[in-house]
């Protein structure tokens, strides 16, 4: 054991990893020890899924090398996932879905061991979690099929775990069931396990990591005991750039009310009012209602009341088979038909009009949409809500993946559009976007917790607003 | 390749000319009619099976042979032979068209069931009611309609004139109106169409209808043509009217699809069983060689997009 | 959660209690042994198909050929299961085996199950033809025994069923492999990135369909002592209608074995059921097709009461 003690358990040599053109991955070496626990940082795009999807064996590396000390693959070195979206069957018991990934459950008796094996597992990580082993998961809430799948993470399994790897695991926690996974990755890596640990709340990160590794542009930028490291550094590590946000000039006066919803989200003519409070803490659904109240299954006029840019492209937004040209124009399309046709001349004119104004980079707006980045994907769903005539306009998080000078572009875009009389919703993950909002709502467990205006809109305040008080130290 | 219907209509070709390889070359327009006028009902229920399956996953319609044979019944029932009666008998093949379609829809909506099992129950329920009006009889349709359903223009039969018209009406509304742009959009993702201000109950329940009226006129055509309404006139349009959306490369998955591939594949489905039959193949040599060259088809099918 | 939404079962054995309660009702001599046989006389190979349709629907796929394999294998049983025992045994296990060699060929292209299995029907369908040309063949002595045994307090169909029940709750809800199955159908990705091959578990999904696809063709045979190419053609549909009725759904891998035997029951009483009612014959075919959205809106609407 104890010459196994410096030997790392996996060893990356400059592995690489393209899809296509892109380079997710760009010659990475690292290697992980018993004992250690990695934070990976890095800001969306810059390649940790990737990484991470080498180390756990998911995907095989274009170039250079991924060696484990035990045995051929992922599983017999013991390294675990633990994945950012819930990767649970839905249909099965909790006990059961310990089942799919202990290969070695065999024979009569084998749902009391596994019964047995995740009960105490979960006893362990989270004291008084109250989830009984023969739930079946889609009874679960959120938080505790994350648990449950945590759980599964550090379960022996028959050969125990060595090497956990844990992305986003507390996105669905809330801060006291978090720390309790805090003390137990303390504890796993005292004991010798190694654990890489994923999370965009660098609290948590400078907790439990003793050592950091930051990602950017599918590169390893910065590696450095975290005691070396300190927030502002991690953060400029990151490639964040220190945006000096013009003061936004709020003019302060706006029109009637357009927006009431029974929640108390609220909007006036003209206004840009800002969502913001944890990612997943209802903004997005309360959105989604809010546009599905206010346009219809059944009719779509010449002038709709209100238009959606979604964040979540591939399930929200593009229309993967389509043209950059079509995906633009499918919400204007009976603004110029005639007898139900489509004027295919106005709709080119629209297309290239706002295909200069927001500046998405082709040299032709009948390529297929998929052939632009995700950034520019984004940008023509900007331009497919912005040049609809709608007087509302609801944004879910829309600048995910989208470059700075891009934002930009956009803020003072939506500045103008405001200006000139029409009104946005905008949930933003970035506490930053939001404060250029004229009135923030922040939500906390699905329900407005603040309403703030004016002087009022501070990182602080929303802060504040987002957490419980007692843990907002 | 960006027009997959290309080869469906080069098996047609393949099928056509391995056929008359047997007669050197004799009975080429006698057998180009018969594939024309044979394969004119699989196009119409086919265009109908498109635009469903256009939908997007879980879309079809299982009621299409129920459909074609209540409406022929119900039709040729109303006509009773009687000369003159021809339109009114199709308006009522389109009167069934439209309420099967509404049925179809409402229990898929209401009730929320898969569009599966909704037209699968959907369908016994038409063809009892199939069962019911006509007692087993099999009214003749009037003369003036029979003559027109076998009869031709310039050459060509006219139940393929009605087939091209269907097919170049469908073509225009799919690649020029708004609501082809709507259909195509749900098909690719519906919750995205929707959040785009498309009215995708609307779009949806229009589809359904859509596709009980072609199959509607296409059993009122084949009742017509082949001398009256058979209670199991429309069982091989089942499977038919899929086969000939796969082989004539629209996307199963919805979103994308192709007009002029379903005729193609139409007709080499009326062709390649008259190869068979013309090289002396029993029924069952026929069966297990028609399936192989759908699955065939799909196979190919989906290694072209896995390439892609 | 309502006690109903978590005890999917309920539903499924009221119904049949309902059924069952109704038919005694207008029938009180059907409330004996001999009763009860002539009820569910043709329970068992209507069990056994939906619970191999079950086995397609645990791993979100749907099986359109199920009718045609169920007639092939019972047009196997009559010729070469009779004739030659030895060669009938292997032709069986090959077709068991190419029913696997689907699911792996369908998992390992991507390929839309409905489409292959729709090409399949024709293939098998076209064999049975090839099989049996025109009806006839006789069942195996011993086949014919079994299925007309007079086991004590309750007929064969009654007992077969609940053995049926039993060792397919065994196989598919408590053994691991079991579990892992239906876990394909709930989360294939986790259940592939946990190291199970899935192309295999595919293929033993679609093995098991296959055998159990073998055991309805072989206890028909033994009920109705002879075959034809058609037979089972009507499987596929009832199949289908019996999983859904015993509470499955057609994605999640959220099935019941219990309650797809009990939805087979069901649909077998209903035909029973309805001659009783002296139903017109007409409408016995549509009345199930009722009972079948009857059954379904029952569910909706008990679902809606749970999540309220």
């Amino acid at each position: 054991m104890t010459a196994q003690e410096s030997a790392p358990l996996v060893t990356l040599t400059d592995a690489a990893r393209h899809f296509g053109p892109v380079r997710a991955l760009d010659g990475v070496s690292l290697s992980v020890f018993p004992g250690d626990c990695i934070g990976l940082v890095g800001h969306n795009g810059a390649g940790k899924s990737t990484l991470v999807n080498l180390v756990n064996g998911g995907l095989p590396p274009s170039s250079g090398e991924v060696r484990f000390d035990l045995g051929e693959t992922a599983l017999d070195a013991g390294v675990r996932s633990v994945f950012q979206e819930l990767s649970l069957c839905p249909n099965l018991t909790v006990a059961e879905n310990l089942r799919i990934s202990h290969m070695e459950l065999k024979g009569f008796g084998w749902r009391r061991t596994a019964r047995a094996e995740i009960a105490e597992t979960l006893d362990m990580v989270f004291p008084d979690h109250g989830i009984t082993s023969d739930a079946e998961v889609d009874t679960l809430s959120i938080a505790q099929r994350q648990m449950v799948e945590i759980a599964i993470g550090f379960a022996p399994r028959g050969q125990s775990a060595r090497l956990v790897i844990l992305d986003e695991p507390t996105s669905s926690l809330d801060a006291g069931i978090a720390d309790q996974l805090l003390q137990h990755i303390k504890r796993f890596c005292l004991g010798g396990g190694s654990v890489i640990f994923i999370s965009h709340m660098l609290g948590e990160i400078f907790d439990v990591a003793n050592r950091i590794i930051v990602l950017k542009d599918g590169k390893i930028v910065a590696e450095k005991p975290t005691a070396d490291f300190t927030r502002q550094g991690l953060v400029d590590a990151m490639g964040h750039v220190a945006t000096e946000t013009a003061e936004a000039e709020r003019t302060g006066t706006f029109g009637a009310e357009v927006v009431r919803t029974d929640q108390g989200l609220a909007a006036r003519q003209g206004e840009v009012v800002g969502l913001s409070g944890l990612a997943g803490h209802g903004q997005a659904a309360a959105l989604a209602k809010l546009y599905l109240s206010q346009s219809s299954s059944w009719r779509a006029g010449r002038s709709p009341q209100v238009a959606f840019v979604a964040g979540d492209r591939q399930s929200d937004g593009i229309l993967p088979l389509w043209s950059i040209l079509r995906n633009m124009t499918v919400s204007i399309l009976p603004k110029d038909a005639r007898f139900g046709l489509v004027d295919r001349q106005a709709e080119q004119k629209v297309a290239e009009d706002w295909k200069t104004r927001i500046g998405i980079r082709t040299d032709d707006i009948t390529n297929p949409l998929l052939s632009l980045s995700g950034g520019n994907q984004q940008k023509v769903l900007f331009a497919r809500a912005l040049a609809s005539p709608a007087p509302i306009v609801i944004m879910d998080d829309p600048m995910r993946g989208v470059d700075v000078g891009t934002k930009q572009d956009v803020y003072a875009m939506i500045r103008t559009e405001a200006a000139a009389g029409r009104t946005f919703l905008w949930y933003s993950t970035e506490t930053e976007e939001v404060c250029q909002c004229d009135r923030v709502f922040v939500f906390r467990n699905g329900e407005i917790s603040a309403e703030l205006t004016g002087a009022e809109i501070t990182e602080e305040k929303i802060l504040e607003a987002s957490f419980e008080m007692q843990e907002a130290s | 390749m960006n027009k997959p219907w290309i080869w469906a209509w080069l098996a047609a070709a393949l099928a056509f000319s391995a056929t008359l390889g047997l007669t050197s070359g004799r009975g080429a327009s006698e057998l180009a009619y018969a594939a024309l006028s044979f394969g004119a009902f699989a196009a119409i229920v086919g265009l109908g099976q498109m635009l469903v399956i256009t939908l997007g996953p879980g879309n079809v319609d299982l009621s299409i042979p129920a459909t074609m044979t209540l409406a022929a019944t119900l039709a040729l029932k109303a006509m009773g032979g009687n000369p003159g009666t021809a339109l009114m008998g199709l308006g009522i093949a389109l009167s069934v068209g439209v309420a099967v379609g509404v049925a179809n829809y409402a229990l898929i909506f209401l009730l929320r069931l898969p569009p599966i099992i909704a037209t699968l129950a959907a369908s016994l329920v038409y063809q009892s009611f199939a069962i019911w009006s006509n007692r087993g009889l099999r009214i003749k349709p009037p003369q003036d309609l029979a003559d027109f359903s076998t009869g031709r223009l310039l050459g060509l039969p006219n139940v393929a004139w009605v087939g091209l018209v269907l097919a170049c009406i469908t073509w225009v509304v799919l690649e020029r109106s708004v609501w082809g742009r709507w259909l195509l959009a749900s098909g690719q993702n519906l919750r995205a169409a929707r959040l785009a201000g498309i009215p995708v109950e609307l779009v949806r329940a229009s589809t359904y209808v859509t596709v009980a009226v072609f199959a509607a006129i296409a059993g009122f055509l084949l009742a017509s043509f082949s001398g009256g309404a058979a209670l199991n006139m429309g069982a091989e349009y089942l499977l038919m009217s899929i086969a000939v959306v796969v082989i004539g490369g629209s996307s199963i998955a919805g979103g994308d699809s192709n007009v002029p591939g379903v005729w193609g594949a139409a007709l080499f489905m009326f062709l390649v069983v008259s190869m068979l039959n013309s090289y002396g193949a029993g029924a069952g040599v026929r069966n297990v060689l028609t399936g192989t060259i759908i699955i065939g088809i799909v196979i190919a099918a989906s290694s072209r997009r896995i390439r892609a | 959660m309502t006690f109903l939404a978590r005890h999917r079962i309920v539903l499924p054995v009221v119904s049949l209690a309902v059924l069952l309660a109704a038919t005694f009702y207008m029938q009180p001599r059907a409330m004996s042994y001999f009763g009860l046989n002539l009820l569910f006389n043709l329970a068992v190979p209507i069990a056994l198909a939906t619970i191999a349709q079950m086995m397609i629907i645990m791993v979100n796929d749907i099986d359109l050929s199920l009718g045609a394999f169920v007639s092939l294998t019972a047009c196997v049983t009559a010729t070469f299961l009779q004739d030659a025992p030895l060669i009938g045994a292997l032709i069986m296990l090959s077709l068991i085996l190419s029913y696997a060699a689907l699911g792996a060929l369908i998992h390992a292209f991507d390929l839309p199950a409905i489409v292959v299995t729709l090409g399949m029907s024709f293939v098998w369908g076209g064999l049975a033809l090839f099989i049996l040309p025109s009806p006839g063949g006789s069942s195996p002595e011993w086949l014919r025994a079994l299925m007309t045994v007079k086991p004590p307090f309750a007929p064969m169909a009654v007992v077969a069923a609940i053995i049926i029940a039993l060792v397919t709750h065994l196989l598919i809800m408590r053994s691991g492999i079991g579990t892992v199955l239906r876990g394909v159908g709930g989360n294939a990705r986790s259940v592939g990135r946990a190291g199970w091959s899935l192309i295999r578990l595919k293929a033993l999904a679609y093995g098991l369909a296959g055998l159990f696809g073998v055991l309805a063709g072989m206890t028909l045979v033994g009920l109705t002592t002879a075959a034809d190419a058609n037979i089972a053609m009507r499987y596929t549909l009832l199949s289908i209608a019996g999983v859904i009725l015993g509470g499955g759904e057609f994605i999640g891998g959220k099935v019941s074995p219990t309650g797809a035997v009990i939805g087979a029951l069901t649909l077998t009483l209903a035909a029973s059921f309805l001659s009783f009612m002296r139903l017109s014959s007409d409408w016995q075919i549509g009345a199930q097709g009722a009972i079948l959205i009857l059954v379904l809106t029952a569910r909706l609407i008990f679902r809606q009461g749970g999540r309220t």
